[in-house]
């Protein structure tokens, strides 16, 4: 049986997937029907009633089953008693649909006139106002004079907060619930309710803090009127004021496509600032959606904080000095350096990690680069068995799989988070293993809570039962059974609770689950089938292409000889050993990995703010922030996308690759670059993964589906179009040749005597950019000590507890509970804490 | 000749709520025979072949409801519409408090029927004494082994249990019945998907009004052609009338269906005429749902099909009586209250409209409306019809159009 139906809609005939909704199929040909309560990401509900249309279908005799004919042996239509509503009538085989008849003219106008009978009319003030379903609906169908007496509409409150990021006006509030049903549904953070009945109907938030979701902001963008507005926005500027770039966000490694929305402003001397950002539509990466953390988080890009101009220190004094002196002497600096040594954040562009390597390889010649956190291992293994070109996880449904090891993506990467529950939800077996539950467990198919220590082991076990047919009947049987045998398989893994050396084997160790042949094809090389890493920050990825790594050079070449990875550097700048250390976008000495700067003849920082580390520089360069300049990231898919300057540079700075590019350039690494676009040519001869890209390319759309923006932005709420690029996955080795299985070291795991302490990842925890966010601040996570009662005989909830490991020393508060197994403490809100360590405890007298 | 369903109001059958008096009285016997004879197709077919129709007020067909709900192995239920909630309506409270066994036995059967395994009583939350007292007698049917496992030994398993709910009118509706059952907020969904096919917890479900499934166990005991040799073709058997306003003898009766309006209100049987000598006026056959109806109209059969041409129809038989002192306006205005209060508001023609008529009709009432106002009050009406999710919004409009229609004068001397 065909799975497409064929219909007419006002004359047009189409060919649907059955299942359709009309009003959704009518969108697929550019029909459009108005619409305020159906989403098409949202389950239909048929409430607002706008999208009222005649619909008929062939009728049958009843004797025989036989169509029935009009004279001109036409089918006969039977179209019923009165309109049907488009968004929840389902397609069906011959349907005719009318649009533009008087009946369903005059109905719109009707349902207009009571959408208005109780609505402010506050356009002039409303942030929605230029935006607005219902401004746009009322001036194409609507009635122009009101019947309705101002005197006599509800009045009700205007300013209610729903949390701290949230606010409602009740007045505007049409009650369509899309809000509601997109916690319920798409967040499943069922925090929003209706309260009350008839026209007295109000949102309310059921959580305490307010509105207590990573989603909160998605809600503003489809609320289909100036309902729901965000705490940074709201009367903040009007739409049509604003100017869009498209960006990526560069805060996880998912790399949601966005929209930066600017404005010119008298307070920033009448340079644009940003006003909000908002989704853009990426269907294979972030669909319609952001996180909060996203979405608030840019404010340090206007921090009065930020550093404008190049530093040097002059007689114990940093001092402004030219761009010219400062990179003249870090020239020399380097060069006279005895040994230099290069380390770099995780958020940085392709291009600066490309000119960053180019700098240290080339000019300096020296192997010493590493990333700032290296907390999991596994970029060269992800190389050869990521998942495939083209995957996107909103295919994997029934049939398929995921899973998902050491990893709490709620925390790390939301919307994956998001993606790995829908997919669940479609049907695809999830399995989970981790030291505790997490919000994945309970969508899960088989929970499989391991202690840390035996994460790696329960992986190998469940990868060696998965390579034989076993007749075992336990949980672990059961999770290699659905795993092996589903038509599609994705992994990711993370490294909550693990150890560097942890990571690596358990990369290995999926990606041997992954090559597994099941009748002859092994999960890796073809679409939506591979290894995902949760790598902690946005380009970890791209600094693994770009071979910022001791070992490895660009395109996962071994470098022939091994360079200082960061312990090496830490302990080079505290013995002496080290001379020279160059810092771009970290803050080494902030995060704990150093206590000072040692015995460092030369630092040289590269940063955005005058961080712990900076503040001991001797040289100090601006850098641009991402949202003033372009590049590319690389996420945790392997996709490269594009992000464009939003807004003018802050002060003197630069963008990093260029900084890097002019100081390479005095130190004989060749000719500085000039253009962003033009690095990315020459990182591509380097990184041979990257072969065939360019910015171009990387720029190029396509149809998606539903369609957004422009008139179309009641349908699928604020989120903008994508016109600014798609960008690309590189092909891992197994999509063009086959990949053999990995060898495994001996399992190793070495868990010290004591206290087990596991670093839990927060979103909102405290870092150098999210710091800055006004509107999240008091969302931020508060540092926790989660043990089991068992663990917690001399503590008690509340308490507040000195946890000291060999390298941290942190305050928390003590939650007592049995989310975490005996021997096990779980750590949240704490940033600068990797792999495994023993904690010892002390109370700390009120 | 004794009742059928209030069964309690014959001599010596007083105490009928208790399972003991009930049971010697033939109570429980139409279980037996179910379980003992019938297959669930042929229970299906015998109450399809009676007529019975829904006593709720909307008529559907109760045998032709069962019979959709899908034929396979898997969670079913059997939901009681006790929400009694239409004003002037007080038939299935009496049944519930009286007469509960033969609700409980007709619910078993439809159980038994469909392939439930659990039953659940969806009372108005102002029944609490009512519930009380059918909870007791769940209690003693529970002892009896008459609900629960292997019913009167049989193969045939079911649960029976009851939930209160919170005061709202719309919740009368099923799909919100529903909704408010399984703890959601009571609004109404868009059918399809019908109950039979997706219900209470997405699982194919039946809901059927109280005094429907009262009418089962006789239906069983007597056959299909005994039920339809009552009433009329189309309309057949019994159905309880309500009679409340200005009438000489209110309280529930047991009619036949087919019987006119006058005799129900003038016949020493029943309402007994208008008291204090004053003259008829008006008539809402259907509580406030129903469009009001005239004396032209008295004469009509009591059937579902009766007054179709009245404009008017039969709904839950729930007859307020007025009389020549009657300010309409005012009648239609606080009809127009009660649904503008029991909106649900999910809909926005229903939710935004009612509110709307409510302002237009109060402005005409305290004497500040105008002509407009009575035209705006009409289109209003007019542009709510047909254009709701649920059918609570087309009653909404009744009380303003059918008070229009028949006493134009009425709203016109109340304009300025």
């Amino acid at each position: 049986m065909s799975d497409l139906v064929t219909l007419t809609i006002d004359g047009t005939e189409l060919s649907v997937p059955k299942g359709t909704r009309v009003a959704d199929a009518a969108k697929s040909v550019g029909i459009d029907i108005p619409v305020f309560c159906h989403h098409p990401k949202l389950e239909p509900v048929g409430a607002c009633r706008m999208c009222l249309v005649e619909i008929g279908m062939p009728m049958r005799d009843r004797a025989t089953g036989e169509p029935m004919l009009n004279e001109d042996g036409s089918p006969k239509i039977n179209f019923g008693r009165g309109l049907q509503t488009s968004c929840t009538a389902v397609v069906g085989e011959g349907m005719v649909v009318h649009t533009d008849t008087e009946a369903v003219t005059d109905v719109r106008g009707t349902l207009l006139e009571f959408q208005l009978v109780n609505h402010p009319l506050d356009c002039p003030i409303c942030d929605k106002g230029g935006e607005c379903p219902l401004q746009n609906l009322v001036m194409d169908h609507g009635k122009m004079e009101s019947r309705v007496y101002f005197e006599d509409k509800r009045r009700s409150d205007k300013h209610v907060s729903l949390g701290d990021l949230i606010f409602l006006d009740r007045e505007r509030c049409i009650q369509c619930a899309r809000c509601i049903r997109f916690q319920d549904e798409v967040a499943d953070d069922r925090v929003l309710q209706f309260h009350n009945r008839g026209v007295n109907l109000e949102i309310v938030t059921m959580s305490d803090p307010g509105f207590d979701s990573y989603w909160s902001g998605n809600t503003t963008d489809i609320c289909p009127v100036g309902a729901l507005t965000t705490a940074d926005f709201r009367f903040g500027a009007r739409p049509w004021e604003m100017t869009p770039s498209a960006s990526i966000c560069s805060q996880c490694a998912v790399g949601c496509n966005m929209t930066v929305n600017t404005r010119r402003e008298a307070r920033s001397g009448g340079k644009p600032v940003i006003k909000r950002i908002l989704p853009r539509q990426n269907e294979a990466v972030n669909e319609l959606w952001l996180c909060d953390k996203g979405r608030f988080t840019h404010d340090y890009v206007a921090s009065p904080e930020r550093l404008t101009s190049p530093m040097m220190r002059k007689d114990g004094e940093l001092v402004a000095v030219s761009w010219d002196e400062a990179l003249n002497a870090a020239a020399e600096g380097l060069q006279a350096a005895s040994s230099v040594a290069g380390l770099a954040g995780q958020r940085l562009s392709n291009e600066d990690y490309f000119m960053l390597q180019k700098l240290f390889r080339k000019g300096l010649k020296s192997g010493n680069l590493d990333v700032n956190n290296r907390q999991i291992g596994g970029g060269d293994v992800v190389a050869q068995v990521g998942i495939a070109a083209g995957s996107d996880l909103q295919q994997l449904g029934k049939g398929d799989a995921i899973l998902v090891v050491a990893s709490d993506l709620h925390e790390e990467a939301p919307l994956w988070w998001l993606r790995v529950k829908q997919a669940a939800d479609r049907g695809a077996a999830l399995v989970v293993i981790n030291g505790r539950s997490t919000r994945l467990s309970s969508h899960a198919t088989h929970n499989l809570q391991a202690d840390s220590g035996d994460i790696v082991a329960t992986v190998r076990q469940l990868v060696s039962m998965a390579k034989v047919e076993t007749d075992g009947t336990g949980a672990l049987d059961a999770a290699a059974e659905t795993l092996i045998t589903a038509n599609n398989l994705v992994a990711f893994y993370g490294y909550e609770g693990l150890s560097y050396e942890e990571t690596e084997s358990l990369a290995k160790a999926l990606a041997n689950l992954l090559l597994i042949q099941m009748d002859g094809e092994p999960h890796v090389g073809r679409m939506n089938n591979g290894l995902i890493p949760v790598w902690p920050y946005a380009n970890t990825q791209g600094a693994w292409d770009m071979g910022i790594h001791p070992a490895l050079l660009p395109s996962y070449k071994a470098a022939k000889m091994t360079g200082m990875d960061a312990v090496a550097m830490f302990a080079g700048a505290a013995d002496g050993s080290l001379d020279a250390l160059y810092v771009v976008g970290a803050d080494p000495i902030g995060d704990g990995w150093m206590a000072d700067r040692g015995k460092l003849g030369l630092l040289i920082v590269q940063e955005l703010f005058m961080t712990k580390t900076a503040v001991t520089a001797d040289i100090i360069f601006p850098a641009q922030s991402w949202a003033e300049r372009d590049g590319t990231f690389t996420n945790g898919e392997r996709r490269v996308q594009r992000y464009y300057p939003a807004i003018r540079p802050a002060g003197d700075s630069r963008p990093d690759w260029q900084i890097l590019s002019q100081l390479g350039e005095r130190v004989g690494a060749g000719k500085a670059e000039t253009v962003t676009s033009l690095v990315f040519r020459s990182l591509t001869k380097a990184a041979r993964q990257y072969k065939g890209m360019d910015y171009r390319s990387l720029g190029q759309v396509e149809a998606q589906w539903p369609v957004v923006g422009g008139d179309d932005r009641y349908y699928g709420g604020n989120a903008f179009a994508n016109t600014a690029g798609l960008g690309k996955q590189w092909a891992a080795v197994a999509e063009s040749k086959a990949v053999k299985q990995f060898e495994m070291d001996d399992a190793v795991s070495s868990r010290e005597d004591g206290l087990l302490l596991i670093n839990a990842a927060s979103l909102y925890t405290a870092g150098t950019l999210i710091d800055k966010s006004a509107v999240l601040a008091p969302r931020m996570a508060k540092i926790t000590l989660t043990i089991n009662p068992v663990d917690a005989t001399a503590y008690e909830d509340g308490d507040t507890l000195m946890v000291r490991t060999d390298r941290v020393t942190v305050q928390a508060t003590a939650v007592v509970s049995d989310d975490v197994m005996v021997g096990t403490a779980v750590l949240r809100g704490v940033k600068a804490m990797n792999g495994t360590a023993v904690a010892r405890l002390s109370k700390i007298k009120e | 000749m004794g009742h059928i369903l209030l069964r309690h109001r014959d001599e010596g059958l007083e105490n009928l709520h208790q399972l003991d008096v009930y049971r010697a009285n033939g109570g429980y016997d139409a279980l037996k025979k179910v379980l003992d004879e019938y297959s669930k197709d042929e229970v299906i077919t015998i109450i399809r072949d009676s007529n019975l129709r829904g006593r709720g007020g909307a008529g559907f067909p109760a045998g032709l409801k069962w019979g959709f709900i899908p034929k396979v192995d898997g969670d079913k239920y059997v939901v009681i519409n006790t929400d009694e909630s239409e004003t002037g309506t007080f038939k299935d409270r009496e049944l519930v408090e009286r007469n509960p066994h033969q609700v409980i036995e007709g619910a078993l059967i439809a159980a038994y029927a469909i392939g439930a395994k659990q039953i659940y009583n969806y009372f108005r939350g102002e029944f609490m004494s009512a519930a009380f007292n059918f909870e007791e007698a769940l209690q003693e049917c529970y002892a009896a082994g008459l609900i629960g496992e292997n019913i009167m030994g049989s193969d045939f398993s079911c649960d029976f249990s009851c939930h209160y709910g919170a005061g709202a009118y719309i919740c009368g509706e099923e799909t919100a019945l529903l909704n408010s059952l399984q703890g959601d907020l009571g609004q109404p969904w868009s059918k399809p998907p019908f109950p039979a096919v997706e219900g209470l917890y997405s699982k194919p479900t039946v809901v059927n009004n109280t005094e429907t499934l009262a009418n089962v166990p006789p239906i069983i005991m007597n056959g299909a052609d005994w039920y339809k040799s009552m009433g009329t073709e189309r309309s057949a058997g019994i159905k309880i009338v309500c009679l409340s306003g200005h009438i000489n003898k209110p309280g529930n009766y047991e009619v036949e269906m087919g019987t006119s309006y006058r005799d129900i209100l003038f016949d020493e049987k029943y309402g007994g005429g208008i008291p204090n000598g004053k003259k008829f006026k008006a008539l809402l056959p259907s509580g406030g749902s129903g469009p009001v109806i005239v004396d032209d109209a008295l004469d009509a059969p009591m059937t579902y099909e009766g007054l179709t041409e009245h404009g008017s129809v039969m709904g839950s038989a729930s007859l307020i009586v007025m009389d020549e002192t009657v300010d309409m306006v005012w009648a239609a205005m606080k009809m127009i209250h009660f649904f503008r209060h029991e909106s649900c508001g999910k809909c926005t023609p229903c939710r935004e409209g009612v509110f709307w008529m409510k302002i237009v009709i109060d402005r005409i009432y305290n004497g500040i409306g105008t002509e407009k106002d009575i035209k705006t009050l009409e289109s209003v009406a007019n542009q709510i019809q047909g254009n709701t999710l649920c059918a609570l919004g087309e009653f909404a409009i009744n009380p303003a159009l059918a008070t229009i229609r028949h006493f134009p004068e009425e709203y016109r001397a109340k304009i300025k």
